[in-house]
């Protein structure tokens, strides 16, 4: 399921102010071992997604280009001014960078007001000046209210809010997201996104949106850099890097419900297919011919929302797998129904609109078809 | 009751707890952020008055401070008369006295700061002695009054360092610890009882204080409810 946010088209006569390059590398620990980070890319003004699960390294990547810590060796620039240089042994301090980073846990001082919070990057200005800018951003996050609250007094959109208007502030010449919107509802992420573009619309600075949400890495859209163990595994537009994901950590992530173990059977180079046996079962599926030899175990994934059902056997489709089955569970969530269905031993979860279950007339115990593409099939490495 | 050893040392308390405050927390940032390897040593030896007996640290404090040393040597020169049974001496002996019950709760409360607010400080362009200025001292309000009252309880009750720096000069060195053993000396029993209960309800008050002011007032900060821990 995507995350639909209506997005001001930017204004593109504005010019690129800065340009973020990181080339780092550095050994980091997670709880499942030691890895190294070593990452190269680009990124310009507007969002970059860095996506990835928990211990791929996002984090440290953040504290690197922050300069809260030191990479093993690289280089971090911004607009063409470098920050960090392991050949020049430049390192320039954390707090003369001038970037924006809004930790996952905030990080709001308890001590101070919400309005002392957001002044206290201002520097070089009268008091009068940080007050009129502070309660301008205020003003900009709709927080304005708040300003005499201390952070332990606000709601944990609040929160949020007041640390990016902490970050903004300060004009920095890049901004890292590290998980911001995690702990908020769906409304409240997606007018704090659209406050967010609307800033970024006059600033044009890169912005890192660290996060190891699927949903989020749509509804953002950008540019996406998968992360994991340390290197970047996949680059691009969220719909081709997210639709064909290569590691299951990443498919579980972007939402692939269905991830089944199987076996090749015969391969079809002609058509540009192969068959695959499920588990240990009789369910064979026409899938996209990858490069793997006759009896090789593999991994299938299949989107719930990229599944059919049919209540009759269905004819004249182009999809080539049709699958007898039975329903077994039904759950409704949210406004979507998930149902599972048990296809001669391998459970299905199959995604429909509350429309479609009533159509159809579903419930427990009964016969369907469960119609998956031969693309739809995504094959993973095991 | 000798009211001229009491206020003595009441000043001699004040004096020291408030030169410790001015040193102790240099001291204690230096302690809490320091990465140097050997940074445990300067630990140990901060410690060490706690464990030492207090004639052991006065001798040395002695010795350092005569007319041998190089220290004792620049005071005299400087003033005529050497640090040994002056009230300066003992300012400088009850320094070295208390500094771990300064030093200790002021590190231990910098220690207990969030880092990811140090980390957003240095991101919103503030160098580490103005973070530690503007974040560390205000959410240590508690570690630092704590620090404060302990080490001026515990000047307070002093008796084998001054004894051997200060000596007994009235008016001078002779604390309240001292005129209570020179007072058991001349079998002058209840006259020290006066005083020996005047120096426990004093040392009970300043305690009580600190502990009630770190349960109720200064560490639970109605800030500190939700996710800061």
């Amino acid at each position: 399921m995507e995350v639909k946010i209506i997005i001001p088209a930017p204004q593109s006569a504005l010019p690129i102010s800065s340009e973020l390059e990181v080339r780092v590398r550095k050994r980091f620990s997670n709880p499942e071992g030691s890895f190294n980070l070593n990452v190269h890319f680009r990124a310009l003004a507007g969002f970059t997604i860095i996506f990835g699960a928990s211990g791929a390294g996002k984090t440290t990547l953040l504290d690197c280009i922050a300069g809260l810590t030191d990479p093993d060796d690289g280089r971090v620039a911004v607009g063409g001014e470098d920050l960090y240089d392991s050949e020049k042994k430049r390192n320039v301090a954390a707090w003369k960078r001038r970037i924006g980073y809004v930790h996952q846990d905030l990080a709001l001082f308890p001590h101070l007001t919400a309005e002392e919070n957001v002044a206290y990057g201002l520097h070089g200005l009268s008091a009068a000046g940080r007050q009129t800018r502070s309660r301008e951003m205020l003003g900009l996050f709709r927080i304005d209210h708040l300003r005499e609250r201390r952070p332990a007094q606000i709601s944990g959109g609040e929160r949020q809010r007041v640390a990016l208007a902490r970050a903004l502030v300060t004009e920095p010449r890049a901004l890292l997201l590290d998980e911001p919107l995690a702990a908020l509802d769906r409304p409240t992420k997606s007018s704090l996104v659209g406050d967010l573009r609307r800033w970024n619309q006059q600033h044009r600075v890169p912005i890192l949106f660290v996060t190891h949400n699927g949903e989020e890495v749509f509804a953002l859209g950008d540019e996406v850099i998968m992360l994991d163990g340390g290197i970047i595994v996949a680059q691009g537009q969220p719909h081709e890097v997210m639709r064909a994901p290569r590691l299951e950590t990443i498919a579980r992530l972007s939402g692939f419900e269905n991830i089944f173990n199987a076996t090749v059977l015969a391969l079809h180079e002609d058509r540009g297919t192969m068959t695959c046996r499920l588990g240990k079962d009789a369910v064979e599926l026409e899938t996209p011919l990858v490069r793997a030899d006759v009896g090789s175990r593999l991994r299938v994934g299949v989107r719930a929302g990229d599944l059919l059902l049919a209540t009759e056997s269905p004819h004249g489709l182009s999809a080539r797998n049709i699958l007898p089955g039975t329903i077994v569970r039904l759950e409704q969530r949210d406004v979507i129904i998930s149902a599972a269905v048990d296809c001669g031993g391998t459970e299905f979860e199959v995604h429909l609109t509350l429309a479609a279950r009533d159509a159809l007339g579903l419930g427990l115990g009964k016969s369907v078809w469960v119609v998956a593409k031969t693309h739809s099939c995504h094959l993973m490495r095991m | 009751m000798n009211w001229e050893a009491f206020w003595l040392t009441v000043r001699l308390a004040a004096i020291v707890s408030t030169v410790l405050i001015a040193i102790g927390i240099p001291i204690a940032y230096w302690l809490t952020y320091s990465r140097w390897r050997w940074k445990f040593l300067v630990e140990a030896a901060v410690a060490l008055p706690i464990v030492l007996p207090p004639t052991v640290l006065g001798f040395y404090v002695l010795v350092a401070l005569g007319s041998r040393s190089p220290l004792g040597r620049w005071w005299e020169s400087l003033t005529g008369h050497t640090l040994a049974f002056t009230f300066e001496g003992l300012v400088i002996g009850s320094l070295l006295y208390s500094l771990p019950f300064a030093v200790q709760p002021f590190a231990a409360s910098f220690g207990a700061v969030d880092s990811s607010l140090l980390r957003a400080s240095a991101s919103l362009g503030h160098s580490p002695v103005e973070t530690f200025r503007r974040i560390v001292l205000p959410l240590s309000k508690a570690g630092l009054v704590t620090g404060f009252a302990l080490s001026f309880a515990h000047t307070l009750g002093e008796f084998g360092v001054v004894l051997m720096i200060g000596g007994n000069i009235p008016g001078v060195t002779r604390t309240i610890s001292i005129d209570i053993y020179d007072q058991v000396q001349t079998a002058n029993y209840s006259s020290a009882n006066q005083t020996a209960l005047v120096l426990l309800v004093i040392s009970f008050v300043v305690l009580s204080v600190v502990f009630g002011l770190n349960r109720s007032g200064l560490n639970r900060r109605p800030w500190m409810a939700g996710p800061w821990k």
